[in-house]
């Protein structure tokens, strides 16, 4: 069946985002990687409304485009105030939030 | 208007008159004594209306209840805010409110120069309203709420001098054992309850006899609870051991609440609850034999007392025992005679003594006291009218009364008649403390204090101390006033002596043997029903007067060694001393009854509360449960802790690998 080649393809993108997520260390990659796996999940979604012909699917992909943007917008939000008090731009250094 | 209007009216003057001096205060500071003396003089007005409209009606309806609203009346009780109105609690209204009237008129002039002078007249109103409710109550429930507003009413005005350490200590005392007595009346309701299924009194005496046959077990428990209850608040033997302390009070407040009215209402209960104790004669037994041991007891201790206050607090407590006694054994309209003529004549020998007690700029040691009659004429004339009346000195009040107890004592036979013979012992002691006071206070030579009231002004401390231990007082709140007030200057306290002295006189008149019987009728609709207030067990006129008889001369015989001791042969009182040390050693310390409650109930409850301390909450409670508890959560938080990094990778690694596991499974579990 041919939408199994979509799927393949957003199961690559995922993993190369979650790969990204674990791996990078520099929140704005992190960020990258984030919407690389939200827009995998996006193709999924597609692809299996395509595939059993509804449109829930569909709207689901924009719904998910909606909230890939606020998370971007908080994300970088973020980043800007991470920078703009010199504090050190590496997820790793950030950890004075511990038990 | 209906009895019952009327009793309604004589319980909202003085609820009325303690809201505006209480909230008032401020505003109305010296017209705070005008507006009490007006609010109970207004339920006095209120109570005659009530014994008018009762006696329009013939004997079988002279008993009205009336209930504004039910605080409960689901499973069985019938607890609603309801009043009673019989010949007995209409006798109860007239004696209160009267004798309350002309102590606030006293209170005015005494307390005049009192920091707390509106806050004292709002507790009197508020004990007023608390004596009222209990004597109106037409069910159990109204008259626990009396009978523990009256405690706190008690506790409140025995510490009225809140500087006073003894004062605070002697409130606790009071407010401890009367708590001890409500919780036995409470105990008490419970049993009867249980089988009367009603709260109600009329309920409750209506089904008693069907439901308890004679001296049933818990029938008799029920009636010695209600005893342990009349005992605390009457100030019997073993808890009478408040009332001596409670003399810490105002002497108005000792007038009022620890002579005339609130003490005996144990009296009053025991009367009330006649039905019950008729078919529980081990009950009345009990209380008759504690009433006689009481009336001698507090008689030897009263003669070697030396403050005034406190011997007239020992005779009350004996007087209440002749009426505890008389009430036990059937003698239910004789206890509310010697009731009714008791608080008159007590409540004069307080106001006396307080006269005496402003003379000698505060000081009540009767060590110092000589020599009032030409300084006090007034004073000396009441002092000695409330002391004939207490001896039982013919014509006054107190003679006809008390034997009027003894006659029927004597006349039931087997034990009591050896109480009543007792009565007569503690007859012949009465005479002797009252007289001893008496001859100390007022004759001998002149003190320093009569001296210079004899030159026209009244003694006043250059520093003024505690009476009962001699602390500097702290002048500005809590302390009596810089001024002193004696009958002689005050007509406000000549007024209530004067009237109270006339009937302390003349009261005895409403029932002579074979006279009249004023009392006896009245209160006669309410007692039919009880086989011990037939006219089997009366004294007949000609035994009445016998009695009465020897009464008198065992009264004279009483003055007379009194005389002889104290004036006759001066120093006769220290010879007896030197000669019985031991004697006046025991009677001097109580008979050791503060010393024993101490030792068997204080200490081994202190011990009991030290060891539990030590034990169970320091040990059990603060090491085993709270410090366990603590411990469980604080290591497991602990270890949960380490998980929390800090670092963000982690997480999402966590949330990842916890993910891919959920998925797994799915997966595996779905083939």
């Amino acid at each position: 069946m041919a939408l199994g080649w979509y799927l393949a393809v957003s199961v690559l993108i995922f993993c190369i985002g979650a790969g990204g997520v674990l791996v990078r260390r520099n929140p704005l990659v992190i960020l990258l990687c984030l919407e690389l796996m939200l827009n995998a999940a996006n193709l999924a979604l597609v692809t299996f409304a395509r595939m059993h012909g509804g449109e829930a699917g569909q709207i689901f992909a924009l719904i998910v485009m909606v909230v890939a943007a606020c998370e971007v917008t908080v994300g970088l939000g973020l980043l800007v105030a991470i920078s703009r008090r010199n504090l050190p731009i590496d997820v790793d250094e950030l950890h004075e939030l511990n038990g | 208007m209906s009895p019952t209007t009327w009793g309604w009216l004589v319980l909202l003057f003085p609820l009325l008159g303690t809201i505006a001096i209480g909230l008032g205060f401020r505003t109305y500071s010296r017209a705070a004594g005008m507006i009490g003396t007006a609010a109970i003089g207004l339920a006095f007005v209120c109570a005659v209306g009530a014994l008018i409209s009762l006696l329009d009606r013939s004997g079988a309806h002279r008993e009205v209840t009336s209930s504004l609203w039910n605080y409960d009346v689901s499973s069985g009780v019938d607890a609603g805010l309801q009043i009673l109105v019989d010949p007995v609690s209409v006798f109860m209204m007239l004696v209160v409110t009267g004798v309350s009237t002309l102590i606030h008129l006293y209170s005015t002039a005494y307390m005049r120069s009192d920091e707390g002078y509106s806050r004292y007249f709002a507790y009197l109103n508020y004990f007023v309203l608390s004596m009222l409710i209990l004597v109106l109550g037409g069910n159990f429930v109204m008259l626990i709420i009396g009978w523990a507003f009256v405690g706190a009413a008690s506790y409140m005005l025995i510490s009225f001098w809140y500087r006073r350490t003894t004062a605070t200590g002697a409130g606790i005392k009071a407010f401890v054992i009367n708590v001890l007595g409500d919780v036995g009346l409470v105990l008490g309701t419970f049993f009867i309850f249980r089988h009367t299924h009603t709260v109600s009194f009329l309920g409750s005496f209506a089904a008693a006899p069907h439901v308890f046959h004679t001296d049933s077990t818990d029938l008799v428990a029920g009636c010695l609870l209600f005893l342990v209850g009349a005992f605390a608040k009457s100030a019997q033997v073993p808890l009478h051991t408040w009332l001596p302390d409670a003399m810490e009070g105002p002497t108005p407040v000792s007038s009022l609440i620890h002579a005339a009215t609130m003490v005996t209402a144990g009296v009053y209960l025991i009367v009330r609850l006649h039905p019950l104790f008729q078919i529980a004669p081990t009950a009345g037994e009990v209380g008759a034999i504690i009433g006689c041991l009481t009336l001698l007891i507090a008689g030897t201790i009263a003669l070697v007392v030396t403050d005034i206050k406190r011997v007239i607090a020992y005779s009350t407590m004996s007087q209440i025992g002749y009426m505890i006694m008389g009430a036990s054994a059937g003698a239910y309209s004789a206890a509310l005679f010697h009731l009714m003529t008791h608080a008159f004549f007590k409540a004069l020998l307080f106001m006396a003594a307080g006269s005496i007690i402003g003379a000698m700029a505060g000081s009540q040691s009767l060590d110092r006291m000589s020599g009032f009659r030409k300084a006090m004429p007034f004073t000396f004339a009441c002092f000695v009218v409330g002391g004939l009346a207490l001896s039982g000195i013919p014509p006054f009040s107190g003679w006809v009364s008390k034997d009027d107890i003894i006659a029927y004592l004597n006349n039931r036979g087997g034990i009591y008649e050896v109480l009543g013979i007792l009565g007569y012992i503690g007859a012949l002691l009465t005479g002797l403390y009252t007289f001893r006071m008496i001859f100390r206070a007022f004759f001998g030579d002149p003190s320093p204090e009569a001296v210079e009231l004899e030159h026209g002004h009244i003694a006043h401390a250059e520093v003024p101390t505690n009476p009962a231990n001699g602390e500097v007082e702290d002048v500005e709140v809590g302390f009596p006033g810089p001024e002193h007030a004696i009958a002689e200057r005050e007509p406000a306290m000549k007024i209530a002596m004067g009237l109270l002295a006339v009937l302390a006189v003349i009261g005895g008149l409403a029932q002579l043997p074979g006279v009249d019987h004023v009392i006896t009728g009245f209160l006669g609709s309410s007692l039919a029903d009880a086989p011990l207030a037939s006219a089997a067990h009366e004294p007949t006129t000609t035994s009445a007067w016998v009695g009465l008889i020897i009464g008198a001369i065992i009264g004279l015989v009483g003055i007379t060694a009194a005389y002889t001791i104290y004036v006759g042969r001066v120093g006769s009182a220290a010879r007896f001393q030197a000669a019985l040390p031991w004697l006046h050693r025991f009677l001097v310390n109580k008979w050791y009854f503060d010393e024993a409650i101490d030792l068997l109930i204080v200490r081994p409850t202190l011990a009991i509360g030290r060891f539990t301390e030590a034990v169970l909450e320091r040990i059990v409670v603060f090491g085993g449960v709270t410090g366990g508890v603590t411990g469980v959560v604080r290591s497991g938080s602990a270890a949960v802790r380490r998980a929390q990094t800090g670092l963000l990778r982690y997480y999402a690694a966590a949330v990842i690998l916890g993910l891919s596991a959920v998925v797994l499974y799915f997966l595996i579990s779905s083939t």
